[in-house]
């Protein structure tokens, strides 16, 4: 029972201490409020970069044609030099037949081209079609695909997708870097508002030691206060990231800027971005408090 | 059996002063002990080792069977649990009124609020204070912040009670009021009582042990001594 009172009353101190310095608190509220805005921002934007990196995966292939004159035992041999290469997740053959059958389909023009050829002739080209398994090394599979034997080209949206990815993966790097040092200037600050609390209280922090209160009661309500500081700091940045999430989604229809990348679902993401947000300022917090406890507390 | 053990203590101060030389004492339970001494002899130094304000540089320091010096920080409770500590100056929390000044000790160690309530009452019955339970430091008088001080460091019942100069800021009819009541301790409670001072009436009125320091060195060890410092041992 000891322990447990202990603890309520290290809460209550440390609760009431967060009003009694509330121009410091503020301070400390603010950036911690800033710093887990552009967290958010960092997480949204890396997370659907990812979803999206992940659902054009999902469609994009390489078309891979093969020599004319090639024989079907020749097409075996490519098809297994394809099926060891690192890069690819799927291969399936499509022979020259096929192909021109698939074609006068696809629209009516093509099938009167088709239909004013002459019986068995076919100036087409078997190919297969590849996918990868990784977008940016697609440029590297390709030009090892097209040295292969009995390979004639390889066709694939080179460059748009490509070029897109990379520079959404600079910003999303940018992003997290700015993050981290932007969490580090929050751990400080919250450890400076410890400190002015620590030190306004050193009268009875130094009374309490002579008295003989254990280390742990008297570092304890420092600790909670900075876990305050950080979780109430979160809680407009998670409002702000479910409502304008869902805002955004219903605004842009669901996609950023292009059908190609799509967003992710609101529901449950924003809830797991929530906790996330409310994770790091606990933890910012106390983590911050425990520094400063640690450094001006010398006991 | 000695529940106070001095042995060979030196202290010696970064700056290269040495506050304390070469001291032995021993002190029974229950024993009355005057350290006397003139500004910067050592004295206060001495009662800061008994509390693990301060270390020892060399020697040992045994309080209560607890071997001071090799107590570690965070151990250091421990020991101040078992010693009511009464300063010069009070050291009361201005913000808090008499009755929680005294409580907050207990209130710190996790006791529940209805064992706090009595024990704050009866001692500050003891120092004769029970009136005053919701006035605020700042409208007692000096003796009346001594005695919500010498509350405070009995609350805990402790074995030890270390005063040092409680009477340094206080007149001399309020200085033995405050003796009285520290006196009454001694004998009712049976705690044992070590008090710096180098207030020259009381000692010689107390008639209690005396120890003397000169220089940071024991000069003198008397049963029911009197205020001498001219007279080495």
């Amino acid at each position: 029972m000891r322990p447990l009172r202990i603890l309520f009353r290290s809460i209550s101190s440390a609760f009431k201490s967060v009003f009694r310095n509330l121009s410091l608190s503020i301070a400390s509220l603010t950036c911690i409020i800033i710093t887990l805005m552009i967290v958010s921002i960092a997480i949204i934007f890396s997370s659907n970069v990812n979803y999206s990196t992940k659902e054009i995966e999902k469609d994009l292939e390489m078309v891979v044609f093969v020599k004319s004159e090639t024989t079907e035992e020749k097409v075996k041999e490519i098809e297994s030099n394809l099926q060891v290469l690192p890069n690819v997740e799927q291969i399936s053959y499509v022979d020259k037949e096929t192909a021109k059958e698939d074609m006068k389909k696809e629209n009516d023009t093509y099938k009167k081209i088709i239909e004013g050829w002459e019986e068995g002739e076919n100036p087409l080209d078997s190919y297969f079609i590849v996918k990868v398994k990784n977008i940016e090394d697609m440029s590297e599979t390709a030009a090892t695909i097209k040295n292969l034997e009995g390979v004639d080209t390889v066709n694939y949206v080179e460059d748009l997708v490509e070029k897109m990815v990379s520079t959404f993966q600079i910003i999303r790097n940018v992003l997290i870097v700015t993050v981290v040092a932007l969490i580090f200037v929050t751990a400080f600050l919250i450890s400076n508002t410890i400190k002015i609390t620590i030190y306004s209280r050193r009268n009875e922090i130094d009374i309490m030691r002579l008295v003989g209160t254990s280390n742990t009661v008297i570092k304890l309500p420092f600790i909670f206060e900075g876990l305050f500081l950080g979780a109430f700091g979160s809680i407009l940045p998670i409002l702000v990231t479910i409502y304008s999430y869902v805002f955004l989604y219903d605004k842009l229809g669901g996609v950023l800027f292009h059908p190609l990348l799509p967003m992710m679902q609101p529901y449950n993401f924003v809830f797991k971005v929530g906790l996330i947000l409310l994770a790091i300022g606990s933890v910012v917090g106390m983590f911050g408090s425990y520094k400063a406890v640690r450094k001006y507390l010398k006991i | 059996m000695s529940f106070i053990e001095l042995k060979n203590v030196y202290k010696v101060y970064k700056n290269g002063i040495t506050a304390v030389a070469d001291v032995n004492i021993n002190i029974k339970k229950g024993d009355f002990v005057f350290i006397i001494g003139q500004t910067a002899c050592g004295k206060s130094s001495l009662i800061k080792l008994l509390y693990r304000e301060e270390r020892p540089t060399k020697g040992q320091v045994i309080v209560g069977g607890i071997n001071v010096a090799k107590l570690k920080n965070n151990r250091v409770y421990k020991l101040r649990r078992k010693i009511g500590i009464v300063f010069q100056d009070y050291k009361l929390l201005p913000k808090l009124t008499v009755y929680e000044n005294v409580a907050f000790v207990l209130d710190s160690y996790g006791y529940k609020e209805s064992e706090i309530k009595p024990k704050v009452i009866d001692a500050l019955t003891r120092v004769g204070l029970k009136e005053k339970l919701r006035s605020f430091p700042n409208e007692l008088s000096g003796g009346e912040q001594q005695r919500v001080c010498i509350a405070r460091a009995i609350v805990n019942k402790p074995k030890v009670l270390v005063c040092d100069e409680p009477t340094g800021n206080l007149d001399a009819t309020t200085s033995k009021e405050i003796m009285k009541v520290i006196d009454s301790i001694n004998k009712e409670l049976g705690t044992t009582i070590i008090m710096a001072t180098h207030d020259q009436d009381i000692v010689n009125r107390m008639k209690k042990r005396v120890i003397a320091l000169k220089d940071g060195m024991l000069i003198g060890d008397w049963e029911k001594g009197s205020y001498k410092l001219d007279e080495t041992a």
